[in-house]
C-alpha cells in the first residue's frame, strides 16, 4: 500500500469508559460512533464504509442507518481494528468507498446485550485444550511467559515494571479507571491469578468503545480536525490454540505484522516517537518490543525496568496508561489507536511533545492475530 | 466428583484416531509419508507440504516441560485451584496441553525442560485424557 494516502479525520471514544451499566454492547457501539461522526464533522449518510468485530457490519450499519457500499467484518480478537483501518486504508485506495466508520464497544464489565464466549467442544481448541482447565484469557494468555523468561533471562521485578511505568502514565490521564501509583512490590504482592502473573500485571474488565473514521488524504484537509495519516500497516494471524504457537520464544503473527507495517512505513526504530503495544496482560509490551525489532529480547525487560518507556523516557510506551491501568473491555485494539490519534493530533492528556511518528501494535486472541498501524501527522 | 464437570472434548471424524488411540493407552500422533514431519493437532494431511499420505503412529509418550500456569482464579468447572496448566513437548517434537499429575502444583516441583510421561486418565467410556507426570528414573 503506498503511504500517507488514507487519513483519520474522525476519532471518538464512548461518552463514559469504565462502568456504565445504562447501556448495551450496540448502544455502545452507536455512542462511539455518534462521537466519531461528530468529531468529524460528517452527516450519517456521508458514511458510506462501514467495519466492526463481534458484532456484525449488518448488525452496526443497520442500528445506525448506514447504507455501505463496503464491509468489513474481520474479527480476530483484540487486534481487529488494526486490520480494519488497513483494510479500509486498501479499500479507499482502490476506490471501494469514501468514508470508512470502524467501530468497537463491549460491555466488558456488565455483561448488557453481550453474547458470552463459547468454545464448541468438537473444535481443535475445545478438544485440545478446554479439557486441561483453561478458562478464560488470564489462564491461557501467560502460559508463553516462564519459557519467554528462561529463554531470555527476564526476571519477574522486570515483567512487573511494566505495571509500574503504565500507571505512571495513566495518573496523567484523567479518563483513566487506576490511577494510583504503585511499586514493584505492590505488583508482585497482588492476587495471585495464574503463576506466574498476579492481578496488577492483568488487563482490567471495563466497558467502553470507540470509532474511527477514514477517507483519501486528499479530502482530508477539509475536515475540522488535524488529519492524522496511515504511514504503514502490517497483519497476520498464527494459531487459535496457545499451546500450538511456533514458540514461546516470540509471537510469530508480531514478527509478521510489525516489520511489514515498518518496510511499507520506509521508516527505522530510530525515527518512532510514540509507541502503543496492546497490553492485555504485562508480558505482551516485552514481546512486542522484540518482535517488532526496537532490540532483541534479551533486552527488553531491561530497557523497560531502566525506565526508557515511562514519561521522559526516550521511547514513550503505553502513553494512556493501557489494557493494565487505563482501560480494557476485551478487545482493547481500539483504544491504542485512539491514544496514537490523539499523540499525531497534539492533544493526548500525556502528550509526547512533538511526536510526529507513531507505531500502534495489536494482538488478537492469544498471539493469534496481529495488526501494526504507523500513523503520522505529516504528509 | 469434580473431573464429571471438567470439560469434555468431543471427537470429529479426523480426530477419532487419537481419542481411540488415549482409550487404547496409546499417545497417536501423525507423521507425513512424504517428508516425514510430525504434527499435532490430528487431520488428514500434512501441514508442512499438503500430501494427503499420512501414517497414524503411536508416540512415545516421553515429553518435556515446555511452559505453564499454575492457575489460582478463577478455576474451571471440574478443576481445584491452584492447578497448573502445562504445554509439553513430546520426544517427536510436537507440542501439546496438558495437567501435569502425581507433583506438587507449585513453581519449585514444576521445573521447565524436566522429564515427564505420559499417564491417562479416563473421563468416562469415550473419553481417556493424555496427562503427563514426571518421568521415574
Ligand atoms: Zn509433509
Amino acid at each position: 500500500m503506498r503511504r500517507n494516502q488514507v487519513a483519520v479525520v474522525g476519532a471518538a471514544e464512548t461518552t463514559k469508559l469504565g462502568v456504565i451499566p445504562d447501556m448495551s454492547q450496540i448502544q455502545l457501539h452507536a455512542d462511539a460512533a455518534l462521537n466519531a461522526i461528530a468529531d468529524a464533522g460528517l452527516k450519517l449518510s456521508d458514511i458510506d464504509g462501514i467495519a466492526t468485530a463481534v458484532e456484525t457490519p449488518q448488525q452496526i450499519a443497520h442500528y445506525l442507518g448506514i447504507k455501505p457500499t463496503w464491509a468489513d467484518g474481520t474479527s480476530v480478537g483484540g487486534c481487529s481494528f488494526m486490520l480494519h483501518v488497513r483494510h479500509a486504508a486498501a479499500a479507499i485506495e482502490a476506490g471501494l468507498c469514501k468514508t470508512v466508520l470502524i467501530t468497537h464497544a463491549e460491555s466488558g464489565k456488565s455483561m448488557i446485550g453481550k453474547q458470552p464466549r463459547y468454545t464448541p467442544p468438537s473444535s481443535l481448541n475445545g478438544q485440545f485444550e478446554a479439557p486441561f482447565g483453561v478458562y478464560g484469557p488470564p489462564s491461557m494468555f501467560p502460559i508463553p511467559v516462564l519459557r519467554y523468561m528462561k529463554t531470555h533471562g527476564i526476571t519477574h521485578e522486570q515483567i512487573a515494571m511494566v505495571a509500574v511505568v503504565q500507571r505512571e502514565w495513566a495518573a496523567k490521564n484523567p479518563r483513566a479507571t487506576m490511577k494510583d501509583p504503585i511499586t514493584v512490590a505492590d505488583v508482585l504482592n497482588s492476587r495471585m491469578i495464574a503463576y506466574p502473573f498476579r492481578l496488577l500485571q492483568c488487563c482490567l474488565v471495563t466497558d467502553g468503545g470507540g470509532a474511527l473514521i477514514l477517507t483519501s488524504a486528499d479530502r482530508a484537509k477539509d475536515f475540522p480536525q488535524k488529519p492524522v495519516y496511515i504511514l504503514g500497516t502490517g497483519e497476520s494471524v498464527e494459531t487459535p490454540m496457545v499451546s500450538q504457537m511456533e514458540t514461546f520464544n516470540s509471537s510469530r503473527a508480531f514478527r509478521t505484522a510489525g516489520p511489514l507495517a515498518f518496510k511499507e512505513a520506509g521508516i527505522t526504530h530510530k525515527d518512532v516517537d510514540h509507541l502503543m503495544i496492546y497490553d492485555a496482560f504485562a508480558h505482551l509490551p516485552l514481546f512486542g518490543l522484540g518482535d517488532l525489532g526496537f532490540m532483541p529480547h534479551e533486552e527488553t525487560g531491561k530497557f523497560i525496568a531502566d525506565g526508557n518507556t515511562r514519561p521522559g523516557g526516550k521511547l514513550p510506551l503505553n502513553t494512556n496508561g493501557g489494557g493494565l491501568s487505563y482501560m480494557h473491555s476485551g478487545m482493547y485494539g481500539m483504544y491504542a489507536l485512539q491514544e496514537s490519534v490523539r499523540q499525531m493530533r497534539g492533544i493526548a492528556p500525556a502528550q509526547v511533545p512533538g511526536a510526529k511518528i507513531s507505531v500502534c501494535h495489536g494482538v488478537g486472541g492469544m498471539f493469534a492475530a496481529s495488526g501494526t498501524i504507523i500513523f503520522t501527522n505529516e504528509r | 466428583m469434580a473431573e464429571a464437570a471438567r470439560a469434555r472434548p468431543v471427537p470429529t471424524p479426523e480426530t477419532q484416531h487419537f481419542w481411540e488411540g488415549t482409550r487404547a493407552g496409546e499417545l497417536r500422533l501423525q507423521r507425513c509419508d512424504a517428508c516425514e514431519h510430525v504434527y499435532f493437532p490430528p487431520r488428514p494431511f500434512c501441514p508442512s507440504c499438503a500430501s494427503r499420505k499420512v501414517s497414524v503412529f503411536p508416540a512415545t509418550g516421553k515429553a518435556t516441560l515446555y511452559s505453564y500456569v499454575i492457575n489460582h482464579r478463577p478455576p474451571a468447572p471440574g478443576f481445584t485451584p491452584p492447578y497448573a496448566i502445562a504445554v509439553v513437548e513430546l520426544e517427536e517434537g510436537p507440542r501439546m496441553m496438558t495437567n501435569i499429575i502425581d507433583c506438587p502444583q507449585t513453581p519449585e516441583a514444576l521445573d521447565l525442560d524436566m522429564r515427564l510421561e505420559v499417564a491417562f486418565q479416563k473421563l468416562d467410556e469415550e473419553i481417556t485424557l493424555p496427562l503427563f507426570r514426571p518421568a521415574k528414573g
